[in-house]
């Protein structure tokens, strides 16, 4: 009977499904904010965090791209029973005749101190090291200069020195004058370069290069390698690394310690990601928060609005009608908040990575994501409400006016 | 209006003028120890008829108009609205019936705030399937029809009492129903704007929409062309009968 009575209920358009759905947003405005603002928060918060993680990501792997994993550095072993703790000089000499290492550049460590004047006191040396060093370091470190030159093949064997940039500020030289003199092993040398932080090698930030010539003229030192910097073809990096002991050191290849200067930086980049996934559980926590606030604020929205559904029952709104409504109602709250997140969040790692000097790099995946979780929210949050709503039986809600 | 029922097919096919009727009506709340609202009453209302209900309150007015406006069903006896047996008829086919056959004014006029006379008019037709501009349209001309087509722009909470009143009754007409029912529709009203809802809901009447007005106040159901009168839960008396 009911198929045949020509009574069907008829559809509503999206349009009309869209206008009774924003009557309460539209009559209680500062509500539906606050309501919407808990949602924007947490994807703001997840967006943000996606974000951050990829600009700084995307950073990271600019960096590493620029400085190559390509770098290796050969160090004799120090500890117990680890015999003399030295490499032997011909080391680099062996290391330099396998076949895909590109450069070596040794570093010997001078025993010499280091100080602003003749003045100081012996036992405040800053903590700066000597190190006696290939001309090449600087290209072989990716290096650059901040302030005046490097040592080349002439100045390596005069007493000229290059500070690290920690060594530098220690002995208070901003800009090289070409004039400026510091007490290094008992001789005045010529400070003729100062250089950028090292992102591979921090230890020679806090030191002053000298040449090898320099430092066997001047500073009677004894050339033996600490630490070789070998340039490998990124191809054969693992199969260099297998080699590389028992080449620098033949007799006893278990005192020597290989080392990639590069993973310490994808150590960090993997410790990103520890922090990435505990923020993202926040951002998480924050949304579900965000989405008990809207139940919550529908909830209410049914109770206050039950004459509202009585009337829309008497001008002919089936259950189904009332139900889309409060439903619709819950959704649209959930996408405001979700695309008002996303923007802020947007916003919010834009600021931080222009202020890092990062490029902005949002995820697809954040943006789709954000908002469909927002709205998953939303209709978890409304189904509730929205069924409520649509059992009130229309005497019943038009009683209570 | 006339046009509606004529093209209705089941409404012709009952063979008369009645709109609406209530055989051997009776309404109980399962309610500790259970209220019984209507005692087997009968009522029917023809095409064109503008009858007053009234009743103190406790009499069954409520209930009454909830019954005849399908908000509800009884617990015993049989209700036919515009040729449907409403037995017959499921949940989603009263919703149906509603919006097209049936139209309603509240006491509370029942407005929503934020929306201008027109939109708030313009819903009336909601769940017809006229889209946006036709229902704005026929919302204008219903307006026009209670004189507010001075107000169509306005928002319902600028609006005096009487005004609002005005645009429930042009939501209640926009939809060209074949019954008009007005639960206590000057309740909220003072007298001077009260007297102008009556001689609208004349006017309107005169023009051929059948009205049912159900109030507490004697006054205003006596003047109408058939008034009845209703006392725990009985029609005491019916001029319509009398006649």
């Amino acid at each position: 009977m009911s198929r045949s009575n020509g009574l069907e209920p008829s559809r509503l358009h999206s349009a009309d499904v869209l206008r009774t759905a924003s009557v309460g947003l539209h009559t209680r405005r500062l509500r539906a904010a606050l309501s919407a603002l808990g949602i924007m928060i947490g994807i703001a918060a997840m967006v943000g965090v996606l974000g951050l993680s990829e600009s700084s990501k995307s950073d990271l792997l600019a960096q590493l791209d620029r400085l190559g994993t390509n770098l290796l550095t050969v160090q004799a072993g120090t500890g117990i029973g680890i015999g003399t703790g030295e490499l032997p000089t011909e080391a680099a000499g062996m290391i330099s005749r396998i076949g895909p290492v590109e450069q070596t550049s040794t570093i010997s460590a001078v025993d010499a101190n280091v100080y602003k004047s003749d003045y100081i006191p012996e036992g405040q040396t800053g903590g700066i090291t000597v190190q006696a060093i290939d001309v090449n370091l600087l290209d072989t470190l990716a290096g650059t200069v901040a302030d005046g030159k490097f040592l080349d093949e002439a100045t390596a064997s005069y007493p000229t020195a290059v500070l690290g940039s920690v060594a530098a500020e220690r002995l208070g030289i901003r800009e090289v004058t070409g004039t400026q003199q510091i007490w290094l092993g008992d001789q005045w040398f010529t400070v003729i370069g100062v250089l950028d932080e090292f992102e591979l090698n921090p230890d020679l930030d806090r030191a002053a290069l000298v040449g090898m010539a320099t430092s066997e003229d001047y500073l009677h030192h004894e050339v033996i390698p600490s630490s070789i910097l070998i340039r490998v073809d990124p191809n054969y990096v693992d199969d260099v690394t297998g080699v590389l002991a028992a080449t620098a050191n033949p007799q006893n290849p278990e005192e020597v310690e290989v080392a990639r200067p590069s993973d310490a930086l994808e150590a960090k980049e993997a410790a990103d990601d520890a922090f990435t996934a505990l923020f993202l559980g926040l951002g998480a926590v924050a949304l579900l928060v965000g989405g008990v606030g809207i139940a919550n604020v529908m909830v209410i929205s049914v109770l206050e609005r039950r004459s509202e559904i009585g009337l829309r029952r008497a001008l002919g709104a089936t259950k189904r009608h009332v139900a889309l409504q409060f439903l619709g109602e819950a959704l649209l709250l959930s996408a405001v908040g979700g695309a008002g997140g996303v923007a802020l969040g947007w916003a919010v790692t834009g600021v931080y990575a222009n202020v890092r000097g990062w490029d902005t790099l949002i995820p697809p995946v954040a943006i789709i994501g954000g908002v469909a979780a927002a709205l998953l929210i939303g209709a978890v949050a409304g189904l509730y409400p929205a069924i409520r709503a649509a059992r009130l039986s229309p005497t019943e809600a038009l009683r209570s006016a | 209006m006339t046009a509606t029922m004529a093209a209705d097919p089941s409404a012709a096919s009952a063979g008369s003028d009645v709109v609406l009727s209530l055989r051997s009506v009776t309404k109980e709340y399962p309610t500790t120890p259970p209220v019984r609202a209507l005692r087997g009453v009968d009522f029917s209302v023809a095409r064109g008829e503008l009858i007053g209900v009234v009743g103190p309150s406790g009499s069954g007015k409520s209930t009454l108009l909830h019954i005849m406006g399908t908000l509800d069903r009884p617990t015993v006896g049989k209700v036919t609205v515009a040729g449907y047996d409403i037995d017959d008829l499921s949940d989603r086919d009263l919703s149906a019936l509603r919006a097209r056959y049936i139209g309603f004014v509240f006491q509370q006029f029942h407005l929503l705030s934020g929306y201008t006379a027109l939109d708030n008019v313009a819903d009336g037709l909601l769940y017809t399937g006229l889209n946006l501009r036709t229902r704005r349209h026929m919302a204008e001309q219903a307006l026009r029809r209670v004189d507010l087509g001075h107000r169509l722009g306005h928002v319902a909470t600028k609006l005096s009492g009487g005004e609002r009143q005005r645009v429930a009754v042009a939501r209640a007409l926009v939809g060209t129903p074949s019954i008009v029912l007005a639960d206590e529709p000057t309740g909220n009203l003072d007298t001077k704007n009260s007297d102008a809802i009556v001689d609208l809901i004349r006017q309107i009447n005169a023009e051929g929409v059948t009205f049912v007005v159900i109030t507490h106040n004697p006054e205003i159901a006596g003047a109408f062309p058939r008034t009845a009168g209703l006392r725990d839960g009985r029609i005491e008396y019916d001029t319509g009968l009398e006649r």
